[in-house]
């Protein structure tokens, strides 16, 4: 009789080597090294590549039958419902933080900017793709506007939408808020924004995974750093998961 | 007892990227397993969601829709974790096999060990050699150094197609790289075809790791893993 077989000696190699990689995640050594990937990505991808390469855009019959919506798909805050409830009207984009002239926008104003239309494809972290028509202002022509101060390096998106109480953030540094391909779109497949998407106005920062692509935009925050700012590692799922900031990868 | 002939059979830098990759493509097939569990569906084209129709789904193979945790990294459901193991040793790989490729080409470890020749595909030697691996003999006693053509194809096959696809098929995944090279994606058909390809060559990767070692252990675990290790293989009588 043997009592170790074959199967579960495999199960117990496989075991060992799973619970050796948990046990490295969970040293701060560890985690720091396997965090490391993301720095070297980054540089890697834009030392080799173009940074102001287009992403691929499609034609209208190349788009999903049906876009999927994906994280919040109904805002909890009770400020956003009454928002929503009166179709917008009362919303207002702030452009603030390091500005000479700080924003306030509302949908009028942003759809009375010059437009940028693209159809492009949303890649999810989890695997998934959808290609979806976009409507909206570059972000470049708000900031313009507003003036970005020489000591500004990132921007930050805050949102209306909570995940376990915490509030939705994100941030791009200048390289992607000045790609004429990151716009704030109000419209999407030719219609106003649904709420499930966004309404009134989403990120489309389209050379990075979705959940950079921030919803429910309630101001625009031009910043010198991310470390004070909430969790630090400029995003929510970066926080609280350990997503990469960088989502070109 | 006479002593079995000695030979140095494997150069430091085989052995070196032998192992770098070996542990690459474990931590890289159990992160990606994770990575598949976020959406355990596959699609051909450019885009594939829920709504979508896949080719194929995780729930086919496994109960609960999801790759059981002693085969996957992390052992519990965690993507961001996942993605930081799988993009480590995603660079641990292409460059470990970049600097093989460079090594191996200046020591002539390819055109002298891995060439194929063509008098070796003939019908009746590849007969030959699969009679000699049912007989598990599978070294050449006139030539005991020699790859043989399984060897030979199989290594051939990993090295400048499975390894290269599975790099590339990564590539063509990454938003920011789609953006600068579209060509690479649309070679593969598409962001979700170059995600089942990506797939499909990882299966065929764990497929030839497992037969590798199974073959290691059927010509001699200790000797096979000892010439990897230190270079020295004892030529079986």
């Amino acid at each position: 009789m043997s009592l170790i077989t074959r199967r579960s000696l495999l199960v117990a190699g496989a075991g060992g080597l799973v619970a050796g990689c948990d046990a490295i995640e969970r040293s701060e050594a560890g985690r720091d090294l396997l965090f490391k990937a993301e720095a070297v990505n980054r540089s890697l991808q834009r030392a080799i590549t173009d940074r102001g390469a287009l992403a691929r855009q499609f034609s209208e019959a190349e788009m999903s039958p049906r876009f999927r919506a994906n994280g919040t798909i109904f805002p909890a805050d009770e400020t956003y419902r009454t928002l929503m409830r009166g179709n917008f009207a009362d919303w207002r984009l702030v452009v603030d933080g390091l500005v000479a002239r700080p924003l306030k926008l509302s949908l009028a104003d942003l759809r009375a900017l010059p437009q940028r239309v693209q159809i492009t494809r949303h890649d999810c972290v989890e695997g998934w793709s959808a290609i979806g028509k976009w409507h909206g202002p570059k972000l470049s022509t708000l900031l313009d506007l507003a003036g970005l101060k020489d000591t500004a390096r990132y921007l930050v998106f805050h949102c209306a939408d909570t995940l376990g109480g915490r509030p939705y953030y994100e941030s791009v540094d200048l390289i992607d808020a000045f790609h004429p391909q990151t716009i704030l779109a109000w419209a999407m497949n030719n219609r106003t924004l649904p709420v499930e998407h966004g309404a009134p106005l989403r990120l489309r920062v389209e050379r990075q995974l979705g959940y950079k692509h921030a919803k429910y935009i309630m101001r625009i925050e031009a910043v010198a750093a991310l470390d004070g700012i909430h969790g630090g590692k400029g995003g929510l799922w970066e926080d609280i998961a350990g997503y990469e900031w960088y989502a070109g990868i | 007892m006479a002593s079995e002939p000695t030979i140095y059979r494997h150069r430091l830098s085989t052995r070196l990227w032998h192992w770098v990759t070996a542990l690459s493509v474990i931590v890289l097939l159990g992160s990606g397993l994770m990575i598949l569990n976020a959406h355990g569906q596959l699609y051909w084209g450019e885009y594939g969601a829920n709504y979508d129709q896949p080719w194929f789904r995780v729930g086919w193979v496994f109960e609960g829709a999801r790759v059981p945790g002693w085969l996957t990294i992390p052992s519990t459901y965690n993507l961001a974790l996942a993605r930081r193991w799988h993009l480590f040793f995603a660079l641990v790989l292409a460059f470990a096999l970049l600097a093989f490729m460079i090594a191996s080409l200046l020591n002539r470890h390819f055109q002298r060990d891995l060439r194929v020749r063509a008098k070796e595909l003939a019908p009746a030697h590849l007969a030959a050699d699969a009679r000699r691996h049912a007989a598990l003999r599978f070294h050449d006693p006139e030539n005991p150094r020699a790859y043989n053509i399984f060897q030979k194809l199989s290594y051939v096959a990993v090295i400048f197609v499975l390894l290269p696809l599975m790099i590339f098929t990564g590539l063509a995944m990454s938003p920011g790289m789609n953006a600068a090279w579209p060509w690479l994606t649309e070679m593969f058909g598409g962001r979700q075809s170059a995600r089942s390809i990506h797939f499909i060559a990882a299966m065929l990767l764990a497929g030839f790791t497992i037969v590798h070692l199974a073959l290691v252990i059927l010509a001699g675990a200790w000797n096979e893993v000892r010439s990897m290790l230190t270079g020295k293989w004892k030529v079986p009588q």
